[in-house]
């Protein structure tokens, strides 16, 4: 079996997140760049599966070179090689067509990413990937198992969870729990710096979205404090005040 | 060259977030001169779905197949791209869900749209077509311009608010031939609880951390919750402790919320958790603990004990 697994190179979520260039460009100054929380899980299921059937993982980032740290921790954590598609990943549908051609020519048989990357919070990628290469795509998946070419897979809906079987090859969007996240042990970084990295340029250049500026929310105004013994005054508030109940 | 909107029931209804996806979809729809169509997948009742007129829909098309009443995002993407092509619909609005994510990109890359979600605002219509984003988990938000010829527009909860009219949408049946290559995932078991307040959907949120010490104690979030009409939602390690269902894990890994008023009864407020509540309207903090982060986020706070604060917050909205 052969298993792709989608990582994106994101702000770690402690970031306070700022903007230069009259607010058009992120300030990366003084942020720690992380594996995506979804994608570490989809990669940590990845890893298991290699484990239990010999599978192997291969990790794509569509990216530039700085996110080659993150991609290094992938290998460290078990991926046996990657492949970074050397370009900014501006727009969604791009980063797909690239997943997509990738995909089309080493035909895997899972393609585990994260439910949503955590700095554009589209949830759109799996979907849009699954649609190009004509396969299922599933999303949020919560547990995986694989037997033969069946996949038993549990969904997240909202207020439950639902069962489902489907036939390989499939897309996923994966959350917690599929696995417990993986940290590398020293022999993973060791071996990660031989495991081979291919850098390949992208196939296409289209994009359909623009971000045309940044901006961050407004502050909150002051806290209004309620001594608790007074704590029905908050109910007060919330009906004359606030009028949200 | 109407504007569609998808529109999802629960439990036979138009969803809330339906609701105000259609009275978003016809703004969009007045400001380029056109209709706002609502389509409705599944088995449904007309005069339900003909209150879709309330919210700005002049046209319901209703796909009733009863193969559709199963939630199925490629099915689903594969009837709404033929609505769009029968009504030459170039954007499509629909609230966010889970259902409709998974039909919005399978849409996107059936069209070829450009897909925008998390949108809180109207789009602005000129030389370009711009739409506001919520980005970063609602840290930021980012200007973006779509550029593709049809467009999806993801809309984040509480973006507008719907006002009501008495007028009624036209039901017209709508029967693509459906492809069977769309019904490959077979669902073997569904767990849902029916009858609470969707945690999405919900206009009141109760929420609860690990300053609840365990889940025997959770009869004071519910009661609370229940005298409001809220939902009730937990932070991570809750969830992770299995206190509580995953699906009420709020944050940055979990759900994320807008609703009006968010309680949150015993949480820290660690920046993970903020992520994916900062956008609600009101947000109320208790917590037993002056320090706690969380009071820098809120609106209202209360320092307190959880155990003696909640009973008495249930008691004062039971008696207005
Ligand atoms: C410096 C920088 C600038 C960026 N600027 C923009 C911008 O201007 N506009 C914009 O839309 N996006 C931008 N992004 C990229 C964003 O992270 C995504 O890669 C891409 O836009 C898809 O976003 P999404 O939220 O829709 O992904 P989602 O659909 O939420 O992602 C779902 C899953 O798809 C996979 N995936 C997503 N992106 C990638 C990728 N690049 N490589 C490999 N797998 C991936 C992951 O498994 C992810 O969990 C930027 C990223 C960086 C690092
Ligand atoms: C990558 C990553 C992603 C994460 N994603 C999320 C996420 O999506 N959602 C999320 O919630 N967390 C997330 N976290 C975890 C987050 O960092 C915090 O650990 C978590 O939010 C803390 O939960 P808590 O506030 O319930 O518990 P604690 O931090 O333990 O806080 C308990 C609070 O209860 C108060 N308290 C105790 N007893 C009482 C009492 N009797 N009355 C009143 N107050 C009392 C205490 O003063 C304290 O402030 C993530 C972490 C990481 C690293």
């Amino acid at each position: 079996m052969k298993i792709l697994v989608c990582v994106t190179s994101v702000p770690d979520t402690t970031t306070k997140i700022t903007f230069t260039d009259n607010n058009t460009k992120l300030n990366k100054a003084g942020v720690q760049f992380i594996t995506g929380p979804y994608d570490d899980y989809a990669l940590a299921r990845a890893v298991e599966l290699k484990e239990q059937t010999g599978a192997s993982v291969t990790v794509l980032n569509v990216g530039e070179a700085d996110a080659e740290p993150v991609i290094r921790k992938c290998l460290a954590i078990g991926a046996d090689d990657a492949i970074r598609v050397n370009a900014d990943p501006v727009d969604a549908y791009f980063v797909a067509e690239q997943i997509a051609a990738i995909a089309k020519e080493n035909s895997y048989d899972l393609i585990l990413m994260g439910r949503e990357s955590i700095d554009y919070n589209g949830g759109q990628v799996h979907g849009i990937v699954a649609e190009m290469l004509g396969i299922p795509s599933i999303s949020p998946v919560m547990k995986l198992d694989i037997s033969g070419t069946t996949a038993k897979m549990t969904r997240e809906i909202e207020g439950g969870k639902e069962d489902l079987e489907a036939s390989l090859p499939l897309v996923l969007g994966c959350q917690e729990p599929i696995a417990e996240w993986k940290i590398p042990n020293m022999r993973g970084i060791m071996t990660a710096r031989t495991k081979p990295l291919k850098v390949v340029e992208p196939s296409s250049r289209e994009t359909l979205t623009q971000v045309v500026s940044y901006e961050l929310p407004a502050p909150r105004g002051a806290v209004k404090m309620i001594p608790a013994d007074q704590a029905e005054t908050l109910i007060q508030l919330l009906r004359t005040e606030a009028k949200v109940i | 060259m109407s504007v569609l909107i998808f529109v999802e029931l629960d439990e036979g209804k138009i969803k809330k977030s339906s609701q105000e996806a259609i009275f978003y979809g016809a703004k969009v729809a007045g400001m380029m001169g056109t209709a706002a169509t609502a389509v409705v997948l599944g088995e449904a009742d007309s005069a339900e779905l003909a209150t879709a007129g309330r919210f700005g829909a002049t046209k319901v098309l209703h796909a009733a197949d009863p193969k559709l009443n199963e939630t199925n995002g490629m099915a689903y993407a594969s009837v709404v791209a033929a609505a769009a092509q029968q009504e030459g619909a170039k954007v499509i609005v629909l609230a966010k869900s889970s259902l409709a994510d998974a039909m919005a990109a399978r849409l996107a890359g059936k069209l070829k749209a450009g897909l925008a979600a998390n949108v809180i605002d109207l789009p602005q219509l000129g030389d370009s077509f711009r739409v506001k984003r919520s980005i970063y988990t609602g840290k930021a938000f980012a200007e973006t311009e779509l550029t593709a010829d049809t467009k999806i527009l993801a809309i984040k909860k509480n973006t507008i608010t719907p006002e009501e009219t008495d007028a009624t949408a036209s039901v017209e049946a709508f029967s693509p031939a459906l492809n069977e290559g769309d019904f490959g995932l077979k669902v073997t078991n569904t767990e849902k609880a029916t009858g609470d307040v969707l945690l999405p959907e919900a206009d009141l949120v109760v929420s609860a951390g690990r300053g609840l010490k365990g889940p025997e104690n959770w009869a004071i979030v519910e009661d609370l919750a229940k005298a409001l009409g809220a939902a009730t939602a937990c932070s991570k390690p809750v969830s992770d402790l299995d206190w509580r269902p995953h699906h009420e894990h709020v944050g940055q890994t979990g759900i994320k919320v807008s609703p009006n008023l968010y309680i949150a009864a015993g949480i820290s407020g660690a920046i993970q958790h903020l992520a994916g509540v900062n956008s609600s309207k009101v947000i109320v903090v208790i917590n037993k603990d002056p320090e706690a982060p969380f009071f820098k986020s809120a609106d209202y706070g209360i320092v307190g004990d959880v155990f003696e604060v909640l009973p008495r917050l249930t008691k004062a909205v039971q008696a207005l």
